[in-house]
Formats: structure tokens, C-alpha cells, sequence
């Protein structure tokens, strides 16, 4: 499926779950604009990003204009905004980790997946991202896949870290 | 007020300011870009920083923004320190690395803040050799254009377009160096006020779509001080000329009045100055002549017959005096109806007998509570409306400086306010555009005044109780009467669009009520035109008394469609009978086209004149140019020109084309009430050092050439008789001295609007020398009696009521014959409420036709939840529709496909 089918913007319908988890999560807050960014994860949660139709569904249910969640949705890096693959891989790029070896490991998750950062692999399993700091500066170099962070990493360790995530 | 020492000097300064605001006061250069006067500071460009010292030994300082230092006594500060300037010019550098080197092309060179700012800095290379951050640029409507790539990330557009004027669909979207204003998609900017981003933004991200087409640099245009002439409101505004055609309108800065910001009707409606098919010549049954022939023709034919005149509310005072003075105060008609005169007389009544005194646009923003009754603000007068916006966000400033927050903390007090607004209340036929910061009653004419009758009472329980009001409705009108109690300065603004006397009946009580109480409340009543006012202070016949007319007759009729006001088979009778039809206007209406003689009428921008704008604010408006410049047959002329050249023709003196002085000068003498007009402006003798004031920036080019493919010998300049202004670069355009009326802003390295700063007695106060204009009406309070409380609505079965809906693209006579507002125009279609529509089985969208005993219309249905059933709402002054409230329309029929 090429990214641009995925972009629903006419036809996009927040689904019960999505909607109900958004409106639970509201009434935590005095102002329902409180709720923008627990409303987009909700939805990432589902669907492993934020399609452009969600912005104006989402706006519609907390009362407040679309340009402000799409202000929200397009401020914070970790909610994506194009198809993502089933797993994300983040390698830390802060000053610790750039001196523990970062650049050899970045460059052995690419050279295993064949794809570079930002990028998703053609069988949408796997997508890299940089990130800034994972707090696990201690055992430099750090990367991320999914929800498990892991320290120490090393470039020969990968090719078996990626085959736990199928 | 407190003492600073600026770079060894010492000023006092307004203690509650900050460093900025201290400094540009004082008249000292100090670069910014995300301070705006209207919208506080929020510190983020950095390009405002100062040396700030511990006392006068610190020989180091240290860097502060100024806009986010709040003046302190004895404070030192230094703006010319090195360190401070060489701060100042890598901020300009940072914002430009990614700004396009563009200038040339782009069109907010030569009044482009940053610009001036960079020129200001020093910053004059760039050092930044790497790829620059792209945009698309989005489709935002007829009105503004969108590059983004030239942004620099002040974030002015949003801070305006949402905190200001409550939009709520321009955005910034992104993060770090690559965020992006503008729309979440493609499409028309919603807000009615979109036009203000052109002199918001610091750069040319928004520019003026409508001068695009005929483009042209600032200092290339010719300019005079005028007044819109799009509503009643009066803001003043600052329209710009080149080749004989009008090119763009900027704000021009009123203390009292507009301040910054105009509404998109008034900044982007000039077009109609520029429409080919104007008249521009004198017509004889069709037949062109020379103007000599054509007075000796008329005068003939006006011989010995009795003239009648017909004037108008949009055009000036001294038209419809002359108009008078020609046909004598018997046979002068205002051009108004018998009702519109009536709304129109009770509005001056109360303006002038009531006890409240009328608020200044500006004003509006002081109040701590407003009621709006009757009036959709955003539609009848959109400026006023903002400043509704203003007075109920003075809330947050109320709260912040509860805490201890300068009200120019934009951030903190918006952020320590949480939306907390002080009470609006509107009471309307439907929805307005500014529901969003008020209570609302939505109901039928006569029920909104009997709410207003109610709040009065609960004010006031001597005022007439009304009776058979529902509880719900009696406890909203007792919480508006506690509100507006409770308030230090409440406002109740009300007007005629609905065309309904007992709102302003109900307003009387309401104010009335206010004064019992001890409020120091205020007023402002919306009227409809231009010149409205001005005519009520006038005085003259309603049109249907001077409409019974013989073939002996001759019939005036200036710069007025009387089919906009009257049925067309009521017009067409009349003016069936009488031979010598002369009509003067500046369009093809259908009024002119029946006319025998044809005057062509002068534009607000090619004359001179005063109106009379809703506070009861006399304005002069300017010439901004001379059509026959250009096209040297052209035989366009200020109508009062026309109408004292005929009286002297008449008299058979020598005609004599008499000065704007005289001409105000006699409508002065003759009106007592409108004495203080002469005040309004300058006399034609005004001088500052022996100078003119100039019309065109120093830098105005090509005059030698523009003229060359007529004739390659250059004609001398217009000369300017009238007024103190020359149709020149010549002339004083400083501000060093005093003067209000300032054609264009400019000053040295100020070119943007910001030099408004220079002409100011504070920046964002007021004028130096005084803001423009007089105020005729003082309230005397002489009015003692209660208006009784008026019939409740009653649907009637089977028939439906008309209530006028307006627009403001559209419902303007003049702006709606702009080529670029069309596309804003609603297409023709009536209103009724659901309920209606589902008993006669109608949807949203149908097309019908409405029957009434006089005529047909086809138009499209529209569905309104809001809306009392049996009324029908009807767009005004969209073509086909009849402008009258209160028209019986008997059936609506769906048209068979």
C-alpha cells in the first residue's frame, strides 16, 4: 500500500474505542483543550499514526478549532503524521550516546534493514527514527524499539535485538 | 511615571510601561518584531535587547529584552552599548537565514518592518551560505496573500488573527526552525478582519491580494487622510493612488477611533472607485457634453419650475447642504424613508436628549459589560464588533493585575486568565460571530426589545414592567440587569438594522434606567450608512413626501438608488412623471439610469467632504487624487461642486467653483448643530513652515513619465484649492510637527506602519497633535419619559414575517460593486427556521419561490435552528432581494425541478 492511500482525509470515522477512550480522557480536565495530545496518542495508539482526517474528528469532540490540534499533532515528533511500520526503532543521537558509538550502530541498523533515518522498510516492518535522549545515558549507546529501551548496544548484538520483533 | 537614564540622558517615562514601550515613546530607535502595540509583549524575537546596569557605576550591564523589562525608577539602560547592538544585528541575521533575498519581488518591499529592522541593526551581509527552509504557500482567499518562506517566526499573525480577533483557523503548525502559519488546509480566511495580517505581519507572508493585480511601492503611491465609507463606524483610513486608479487601503491610525485595525469590507471594498463603467461624463439623454454646455442646458430647463432634492446618507454633508441650499429646505428630501428617517430621529434623540454619553470606538474596549441588543455587530459594524471582543478580554487584564501583571504581559495574562471573560450578552434574531464570548437570546424583533424593555425594568423597577414573558426569559433579562449593575462601566450598543423602533425604545429605557442607577454607562447606537448621522443632524423630508411630483417639477436626486429603498413600481411611478430627472452619482445605478441628466459624481477618493459617523464623530475625508490628471476630459466632480456651480448658473453669476472651506463653512452656518464641522480638519490656508502637505512620499517616481504616452510635455500638478494637501511629494510629510492629518505613515528608516510610532503621543496612544475629528453630540439628559413596552410577536398562520439579514460582504451598497468581494457575496436565498420548513416539507438548499402581494422571488432555502418561526430572513442588499423589513411574504413554494 503506497502512503498516499492511507491518507484519509474525506472518509476518516474515529472508531467507538478511539472515541470513547478521547472523550473519557476529556472529562480528566477543566478544559477539554487539555485532553489534545492524550487524544492524538489514543488514536496513534490505534492505528500507529495520525491521519489528517483525525485532526478536524478529534477538534470536533473536544469543542476547539482544528488548528489547534493540528498545532499540537505536528508540534511533538513522536506523533506521526505518515504511516509508520509495525515497529519503531529509535536511536538516541545525544551528546552521550554520539560518544559512545552511535554513529557505528545507527549505521549498523541501517545497513541491516536497508533503510535510512525516517524511513520504513518495504515489507512495513520496521520504521528509524533519531531520537534525542532516551535518560539512559549511562549505558551509552541507547536505542529504542517499540515500548523496551536497551543500553549498551552494539552493532553486532542487532541483527539479534531486530529478530525479536517480527 | 518614573526616571531612566537612557545611554547618559535622563527621561521620565510612564512607570507602568515596559523598557520598549519606554523607549519608542520617547522617540528612540529600538528594533522589534513580535511586539505589536495592540498585542503586548511575549519576549520571543530577541530582537528588542538592551544593556540593562545596576546604577550608574556598573560599567558591564547585561542583556534584557526591553519589551520584557518593566520600567523601573532611576533604571539605567543602554541601547547604543556595542555589545547590545552587535546582539541586535545576529538576531536580524539569525531571522534572515532562512528569509528569501526577495526585496525586489516582493511586495512588502519599501513598508516591510523587517526591512526597516535590518537596515536599523546594521545587519548588511549575509554569512548564511546553506540551503534555506521551504514552504508551500496556501490559497487563502480574494484578500491575502500567503508566502510563507519569507517568514521569520514572530508569530504576530497568530497572536492577532486568534487571541486578538478570534479567529480560529490560521495555526502555526511544526516545531523548532520549521514551523508554518497559516491554514490547516487550503481555503478563505474565515475571520472578517483577515485583512489586518497584511499589517500585522512584520514581513511579507501576508500581503494584499487585491494590490497585487495593479501593483505598486508605497513610496510610489499618492495618499490622503479619509474616512471609510464602508459602515457607520468612521475608521480612518489611508487609501493609495497610482495612475489615476485606487491601489490598496491601509489602516491609518485613530487613538479614539480604528487604531490599527480595519474590517476586510473597509480595506478590501474600494473597487468599485476603479469600475470602468462609472459615469464620467455629463449626459444628456445619452448624449455627452461639454460641462459649460451642459449648465447653460440645465439651467434652461430648470427655469421657473420647482426643484426638488433628494440626498443621500452616503454622501457628505456638504453634497446634501448644497443639495438643500439649491432646492431650499422645503423641497430637500434626506432620501431616507419614512421609516428609516423615524430610526434615524429616535437614534439622534437618544444620542442627543438621552442621559448616556456615546462611547469612542476605542472606548468600547474600557467596558467591563456590554449588551448588545439587536444588532449582529460583525455584519452592520464589523470594527465595533472587534472592540466588543477587547472589552470582554479586559477580564483577563482586570485578573492580571489582580497578581501583579503589566497588562502588556500578553502571555501571562492570557495564561493567568484561562479564557475568563468580562459578561457580553447578545440578543439577536440568529447567531452572531461574536457568540463565542457572549450569552446569547435568540428571538423574534419585537421579542428582543421586549427583553431589552424587561432589563430595563430589572434595572430600574420604575421603568415599564412587561408582562407575559416567559420565567426563563425573565431570569436571563434579570442576570443581564445584576451584570450589568454589577459592572464599573457597562455598554449597551443597539441599532436600526433590524428596522425595528422598539429596540431603540428599549435601549432609551435601558440607558435610561442605567442613569437612575448611577452607572457611568455608555452608548453607541449603530446607524446605517456612512453619513447617516450627518443627515439626521441636517435634517430634511422622508423620501415619500417629496415623491408626489408633477411634470412641472425637476427632480435631484444625488449620489442614492432610490430602488434600493423603495418599491420599484412606487419608483418608477414617480419618476415617471417628472421631465427633468438629474441625477448625480459615482455608479450605474438603476436610479441613474433613468435619469435625463447625469452629473458624474466624485468618489470618496477622487473629493473632498465631512460625515458624521455613529459616536457623532465628524471626519473630513481627502481627495487622494485628480482623475483628470491622467485623463484630461474626464468631467468627474465632487457633487457639492456640481450642485453650488448650478446654483450660481442659476442666479446667473459666473459659476464659481467654490473651495471645500466655503462649502463646509456654510452647511456650518446654516445647521447649528453641526457648527463644530469646521473644526474637523484643517482649513485649506493650514500650513506647517510655509509647506503644503504632501500627498506622496519623498521617494514618489516616475511622475515625469507616467503621463508621456498622453503627452511628452509635462503638465504642471493638480493644483490643490480646496485643502491644505498638494498633489506632490512636495509639501511636509515629517513628524516632527504637529498635525493630524497625516496622509501616509512614514519617517526616517520607518516605512511599515510601525512609523505610526512617530506620530504618536505614546506608542499605540494617541496622535500627537490630537486624533482626527470633532464630536457634535454631548447627551443633555433632557429626555425624562419612559417608552412603553411594545406588542410581543405573534407568528401569523400561514404567512411569513421578513427580518433583514446582513452581511458584511454584500449588504454594503457600495463595497458589493467591487469585482474582488463578489465571490464573498452570499448567492440570493431566505432563511426560515426548521420548523417551519418541516411543516411545509422544504429542506436545506431547496429552491423556492416566495410570494408576497407584490412580487415573486426564486431563491435558495436555508435551514436556522435559531430563527422564531413565521419570520423569514432576507438577506440585505443582495440583488433581487428587497431591502424592507417587516415584508409579508404569503407563500413559499418549492420550485418544480
Amino acid at each position: 500500500m503506497s502512503p498516499t492511500e492511507l491518507i484519509q482525509t474525506d472518509r476518516f470515522v474515529l472508531s467507538e474505542t478511539e472515541r470513547s477512550a478521547i472523550e473519557h480522557e476529556m472529562h480528566h480536565y477543566e478544559d477539554p483543550r487539555a485532553a489534545s495530545i492524550e487524544a492524538l496518542k489514543i488514536v496513534q495508539k490505534a492505528r500507529g499514526w495520525v491521519p489528517d482526517g483525525a485532526i478536524p474528528a478529534i477538534a470536533d469532540i473536544l469543542g476547539i478549532p482544528g488548528s489547534d490540534v493540528e498545532g499540537v499533532a505536528t508540534f511533538y515528533s513522536q506523533i506521526f503524521r505518515s504511516p509508520v511500520g509495525r515497529h519503531i526503532i529509535r536511536v538516541c543521537d545525544s551528546m552521550t550516546c554520539y560518544i559512545g558509538g552511535h554513529e557505528t550502530l545507527l549505521e549498523s541498523v541501517q545497513n541491516a534493514l536497508g533503510i535510512g533515518l525516517g524511513q520504513t522498510t518495504a515489507d512495513g516492518r520496521f520504521t528509524l527514527l533519531p531520537v534525542c535522549c532516551l535518560g539512559n545515558c549511562d549505558k551509552a549507546p541507547a536505542l529504542m524499539i517499540d515500548e523496551d529501551t536497551f543500553g549498551n548496544a552494539t552493532p553486532e548484538g542487532m541483527a539479534a535485538l531486530l529478530e525479536q520483533y517480527p | 511615571m518614573a526616571t531612566i537614564h537612557i545611554d547618559g540622558k535622563t527621561y521620565e517615562v510612564d512607570g507602568s510601561d515596559n523598557l520598549l514601550q519606554a523607549c519608542l515613546s520617547l522617540g528612540l530607535d529600538v528594533p522589534y518584531f513580535c511586539w505589536h502595540p495592540s498585542l503586548g509583549s511575549v519576549g520571543s524575537c530577541r530582537q528588542c535587547a538592551v544593556t540593562q546596569y545596576n546604577d550608574e557605576n556598573d560599567k558591564r550591564g547585561r542583556l534584557v529584552m526591553s519589551c520584557m523589562a518593566p520600567v523601573q525608577d532611576n533604571m539605567w539602560i543602554s541601547v547604543e552599548d556595542e555589545e547590545a547592538k552587535k546582539f541586535r544585528a545576529s538576531v536580524v541575521e539569525w531571522l534572515m537565514t532562512n528569509h528569501p533575498h526577495d526585496c525586489p519581488v516582493c511586495e512588502e518591499g519599501g513598508h516591510c518592518h523587517l526591512q526597516d529592522m535590518t537596515v536599523m541593526t546594521g545587519h548588511n551581509k549575509r554569512r548564511y551560505r546553506f540551503t534555506k527552509r521551504t514552504h508551500q504557500n496556501q490559497e487563502l482567499g480574494p484578500f491575502v496573500a500567503h508566502e510563507m518562506n519569507r517568514c521569520i517566526a514572530c508569530y504576530r499573525c497568530v497572536r492577532y488573527y486568534k487571541d486578538y480577533a478570534g479567529g480560529t483557523d490560521l495555526g502555526v503548525y511544526g516545531a523548532h526552525d520549521n514551523v508554518y502559519f497559516g491554514r490547516v488546509e487550503d481555503g478563505v480566511l474565515e475571520s472578517e478582519f483577515s485583512g489586518n495580517l497584511t499589517e500585522v505581519c512584520p514581513t511579507g507572508v501576508f500581503t494584499d491580494k487585491t494590490h497585487s493585480e495593479r501593483y505598486n511601492r508605497k513610496w510610489d503611491m499618492q495618499f490622503a487622510p479619509s474616512i471609510c465609507h464602508g459602515c457607520s463606524t468612521g475608521c480612518n483610513i489611508s487609501p493609495g493612488e497610482r495612475y489615476g486608479e485606487l491601489r490598496r487601503i491601509e489602516n491609518r491610525f485613530n487613538g479614539e477611533v480604528n487604531q490599527y485595525f480595519l474590517c476586510d469590507r473597509g480595506r478590501f471594498g474600494y473597487g468599485y472607485v476603479n469600475r470602468t463603467d462609472r459615469p464620467r461624463q455629463v449626459l444628456l439623454d445619452g448624449q455627452a457634453l461639454s460641462i459649460d454646455t451642459a449648465f447653460a442646458r440645465l439651467s434652461d430647463r430648470l427655469k421657473a419650475r420647482r426643484l426638488v432634492g433628494i440626498g443621500s446618507p452616503r454622501a457628505s454633508l456638504e453634497s446634501n447642504h448644497a443639495l438643500k441650499e439649491l432646492v431650499g429646505a422645503e423641497n430637500f428630501s434626506t432620501g431616507l424613508t419614512q421609516s428609516e428617517q423615524e430610526l434615524l430621529e429616535l437614534t439622534l434623540d437618544i444620542l442627543q436628549n438621552g442621559p448616556l454619553p456615546t462611547s469612542t470606538l476605542r472606548d468600547v474596549e474600557a467596558h467591563d459589560a456590554v449588551f448588545v441588543l439587536g444588532e449582529d455587530l460583525t455584519q452592520t459594524a464589523p470594527r465595533i464588533a472587534l472592540a466588543v471582543r477587547q472589552a470582554a478580554k479586559g477580564k483577563a487584564t482586570e485578573i492580571a493585575a489582580g497578581m501583579k501583571i503589566q497588562d502588556w504581559h500578553a502571555l501571562a495574562v492570557k495564561n493567568v486568565a484561562q479564557n475568563a471573560l468580562y459578561p457580553v450578552f447578545i440578543a439577536s434574531t440568529q447567531e452572531t460571530r461574536l457568540d463565542d464570548v457572549a450569552d446569547t437570546l435568540h428571538a423574534a424583533p419585537a421579542d428582543l426589545a421586549r427583553f431589552g424593555f424587561a432589563v430595563a425594568h430589572f434595572i430600574d423597577n420604575t421603568a415599564p414592567v412587561v408582562t407575559g414573558l416567559s420565567n426563563e426569559v425573565l431570569a436571563q433579562a434579570q442576570s443581564l440587569a445584576l451584570s450589568l449593575l454589577a459592572a464599573r462601566r457597562p455598554l449597551l450598543v443597539a441599532g436600526s438594522s433590524l428596522g425595528s423602533r422598539a429596540i431603540l425604545e428599549a435601549a432609551a429605557n435601558i440607558a435610561k434606567a442605567l442613569k437612575n442607577r448611577e452607572k457611568a454607562a455608555s452608548i453607541s447606537l449603530v446607524v446605517p450608512e456612512a453619513n447617516s448621522l450627518g443627515l439626521a443632524l441636517l435634517g430634511g423630508k422622508p423620501l415619500e413626501s417629496v415623491l408626489d411630483l408633477s411634470t412641472a417639477d425637476a427632480l435631484f436626486v444625488l449620489e442614492n438608488d432610490l430602488y434600493r429603498r423603495l418599491d420599484a413600481q412606487r419608483v418608477d411611478e414617480a419618476l415617471s412623471k417628472v421631465s427633468t430627472l438629474v441625477v448625480l452619482d459615482h455608479q450605474q445605478t438603476e436610479t441613474l439610469k433613468k435619469a435625463q441628466f447625469v452629473l458624474p459624481a466624485a468618489t470618496f477618493a477622487e473629493a473632498d467632504g465631512t460625515l458624521v459617523s455613529q459616536e457623532g464623530r465628524a471626519q473630513r475625508f481627502f481627495q487622494v487624487f485628480d482623475p483628470t490628471f491622467y485623463k484630461p476630459g474626464d468631467q468627474v466632480r465632487e457633487s457639492w461642486r456640481w450642485l453650488h456651480g448650478l446654483s450660481s448658473a442659476l442666479k446667473g453669476q459666473a459659476i464659481d467653483w467654490t473651495l471645500l472651506d466655503h462649502a463646509t463653512e456654510a452647511c456650518a452656518a446654516a445647521v447649528p448643530a453641526l457648527a463644530g464641522i469646521r473644526d474637523a480638519a484643517p482649513k485649506a490656508s493650514f500650513r506647517i513652515k510655509g509647506l503644503k502637505l504632501a500627498r506622496e512620499p519623498l521617494r514618489y517616481s516616475g511622475r515625469t513619465a507616467m503621463r508621456a504616452k498622453i503627452n511628452v510635455h509635462e503638465p504642471r500638478i493638480p493644483q490643490d484649492q480646496d485643502t491644505a494637501f498638494a498633489f506632490s511629494m512636495e509639501g511636509y510629510s515629517g513628524t516632527q510637527e504637529l498635525r493630524q492629518q497625516i496622509p501616509f505613515a512614514w519617517a526616517p528608516g520607518w516605512n511599515s506602519p510601525s512609523a505610526w510610532n512617530k506620530f504618536q503621543d505614546e506608542v499605540g496612544g494617541h496622535l500627537r497633535a490630537g486624533d482626527p475629528g470633532v464630536r457634535l453630540i454631548e447627551p443633555s439628559g433632557a429626555d425624562s419619559h419612559w417608552f412603553s413596552v411594545c406588542a410581543a410577536y405573534q407568528p401569523e398562520a400561514g404567512r411569513f414575517i421578513s427580518v433583514p439579514v446582513h452581511h458584511i460582504f454584500g449588504s454594503g451598497e457600495m463595497s458589493a460593486l467591487t469585482p474582488v468581494m463578489q465571490s464573498r457575496i452570499p448567492a440570493p436565498y431566505a432563511v426560515v427556521s426548521s420548523e417551519d420548513a418541516e411543516r411545509l416539507g422544504l429542506k436545506d438548499g431547496a429552491q423556492v419561490q416566495l410570494r408576497s402581494d407584490t412580487q415573486s422571488l426564486t431563491v435558495t432555502l436555508n435551514l436556522s435552528t435559531q430563527l422564531q418561526p413565521g419570520l423569514i430572513g432576507l438577506p440585505v442588499g443582495i440583488s433581487a432581494i428587497p431591502v424592507k423589513a417587516g415584508l409579508v411574504i404569503d407563500a413559499i413554494e418549492e420550485c418544480v425541478q
